[in-house]
């Protein structure tokens, strides 16, 4: 049996790296994770028959595996098909956090089974594999469920403030080192009894959530991979713990992967990681923004579509705010009538568009656009000075020009969209109100921008009419 | 000296998977990084066989609960991951319909 449990994860652990590796394609991705579920299938079916567990068959511990793979999967099976595309970043943070407890309860039912001696003794050196899987599975937990409360913006979460006091990074220290040393204790003291075990993991829970309680919405989708990272490196050190070649593989890339996807997200954004996790966003710059001069012009979706249907080409540059006003339906149903007048239209995307890198894609290829109208920032920011309209639906600090010359900003420094090189600026906006960091943006006081009021929904539909009418 | 190779050989996994995971999400535009993540949550959902293993060899009751535990929450891991990955990646196509 063993060979066979050894010949399918072999199996599995490549199915991952080629599904993995085809889903670095758009045109491949949808077939990687179908490859990599084939993989999970295969790994799970034999996993009945493994040799761990048909040592000592417990007949009544089938009967609770098929009831907790049952109960599981439905759950899970129901949220992800249910979910709002909006809503996407939580879920990602919901299941991830529902590994890194998995992890935790592989560590505390080895560590339970070598208190009652049930088993064979392990050495020193695989009960701290096992403690520090515990450790940072049970920080991946509790972390990603205070993660989800605030993306879901449940009414406990809301208010980052209340979380924050003086202190914190002492109190949170001290809640790491008293989960650290008892860990120790654990892993050295190889017969110890249940008080510290329960005790372990309740200061290990109580870590994560104090770690992501103080943090902002905006800087989540951060916390979130790096969650992600700590979960594939729980995974792989119980994986080392069970001896389980499939898990340590498939730990290590993931964790490997999250660790690098997480700085590339932090670097996006302008911030280390260490700066999301220690800092408040509000203790960041004087706060005294340059003198913003000139006026807001308003202008009717109708002559804005007017504007368009004469460019010969058109960016447009969507933000979260789009998103929540569902309006990337009724948006590209406008670019589809633009284009049909032949006027060249380009989606550009910030790195920081919706709430993680690439949601804003997902959202835009949800509506129905073609992924190769859309561009990275990089692709197309020199395209803005011959960009006859640049449209910006709800964004607002990622084309603010005080990144680029306000040192005093609390954006200053954060590479943004060139927005104002374009001809015309149209700017979609709900009010007068700031942006995120709640800093005036000199591009709505431009010469050349025009400010569209209004739910971006009803502004998109009144350009379609507005194009619709010209003939 | 079968010791010192059998201590080696999870060091030049942990190496070796180590740059494979850094190789396959340096090469990804930035489009997929949501999907990717995702993608990534997904596969470590594979803890769902260690639980399965764990709650395998539980004896006393309490073992029993946290193994029960372990394998609901992995098997959330690794369903959820799955469906959130694939409703994504299903929206992705091309204007010129070369979709796979």
């Amino acid at each position: 049996m063993g060979y066979l449990i050894e010949t399918v994860y072999f199996l599995t652990a490549a199915l991952f790296i080629l599904g993995l590796k085809r889903m670095a394609h758009p045109t491949t991705a949808r077939s990687g994770i179908v490859w990599a579920g084939y993989g999970m299938v295969l790994a799970t079916v034999v996993s009945f028959v493994h040799p761990q567990i048909t040592a000592h068959i417990i007949p009544g511990n089938y009967v609770l595996m098929v009831i907790a793979i049952a109960i599981g999967g439905a759950i899970a099976w129901y949220g992800a098909k249910k979910v709002p595309m909006t809503a996407m970043p939580q879920m990602i943070a919901i299941y991830n956090g529902m590994g890194g407890g998995a992890a935790a309860a592989i560590a505390a039912v080895e560590l339970l089974k070598q208190h009652g001696s049930t088993g064979t003794a392990p050495g020193t050196h695989v009960l701290l594999m096992a403690v520090a899987g515990a450790l940072i599975g049970a920080v991946s937990f509790s972390g990603s469920v205070v993660a989800f409360g605030k993306l879901q913006e449940l009414k406990f979460f809301k208010d980052d403030a209340k979380f924050r006091f003086t202190g914190q990074q002492m109190v949170n220290l001290a809640i790491f080192t008293g989960a650290v040393v008892l860990g120790l204790i654990i892993a050295v003291n190889h017969n110890t009894s249940g008080l510290p075990i329960t005790l372990f993991f309740l200061l290990a829970l109580a870590f994560g959530a104090m770690m992501a309680l103080p943090i902002g919405g905006a800087d989540m989708p951060v916390v979130i991979s790096l969650f992600n990272a700590f979960t594939g490196l729980a995974v792989a050190l119980e994986g080392f713990v069970l001896g389980n070649s499939a898990m340590i593989i498939a730990g290590i890339i993931v964790g490997s992967s999250g660790t690098f996807l997480t700085l590339m997200m932090a670097k996006a954004m302008n911030r280390s990681v260490a700066n999301v996790l220690f800092s408040n966003w509000a203790a960041l710059g004087s706060g005294e923004a340059q003198e913003v001069t000139g006026s807001l012009k308003p202008m009717e979706p109708s002559d804005a579509a007017i504007q368009m249907a004469y460019a010969s080409k058109v960016i447009i540059v969507p933000g979260y705010g789009m998103a929540v006003a569902q309006a990337q339906h009724k948006i590209w149903e406008m670019c589809k009538l633009l284009m049909e007048r032949d006027v060249v239209v380009k989606f550009a995307i910030h790195p920081v568009a919706g709430r993680m890198p690439g949601h804003m894609n997902v959202l835009l290829a949800e509506a129905g656009v073609p992924y190769d109208l859309i561009f990275d920032m990089e692709e197309i920011n020199e395209e803005f000075s011959t960009a006859d309209v640049a449209l910006v639906i709800g964004a607002n600090d990622v084309v603010n020009p005080a990144a680029r010359t306000d040192k005093s900003s609390p954006i200053y420094g954060m590479p943004i969209l060139n927005v104002d090189h374009a001809k015309n600026v149209q700017v979609i906006k709900r009010g007068k109100g700031v942006g995120f960091a709640g800093i005036e943006n000199a591009l709505f006081f431009a010469d050349n921008t025009r400010m569209v009021y209004g739910d971006a929904q009803k502004v998109a539909a009144g350009m379609i009419q507005g194009i619709k009418d010209l003939g | 000296m079968e010791a010192v190779v059998a201590l080696f050989s999870p060091i030049y996994i942990l190496m070796l998977a180590g740059i494979l995971g850094y190789e396959i999400i340096g090469k990804v535009p930035v489009i997929l990084h949501t999907p990717l993540m995702s993608g990534t949550n997904f596969v470590h959902g594979i803890v769902l066989v260690g639980a399965m293993v764990a709650l395998g060899q539980a004896v006393t009751p309490l073992e029993q609960a946290i193994g029960f535990l372990g394998v609901l929450l992995g098997a959330g891991n690794a369903v959820g991951g799955y469906f959130v990955t694939e409703r994504m990646l299903e929206m992705f196509k091309s204007s010129k319909g070369q979709e796979k």
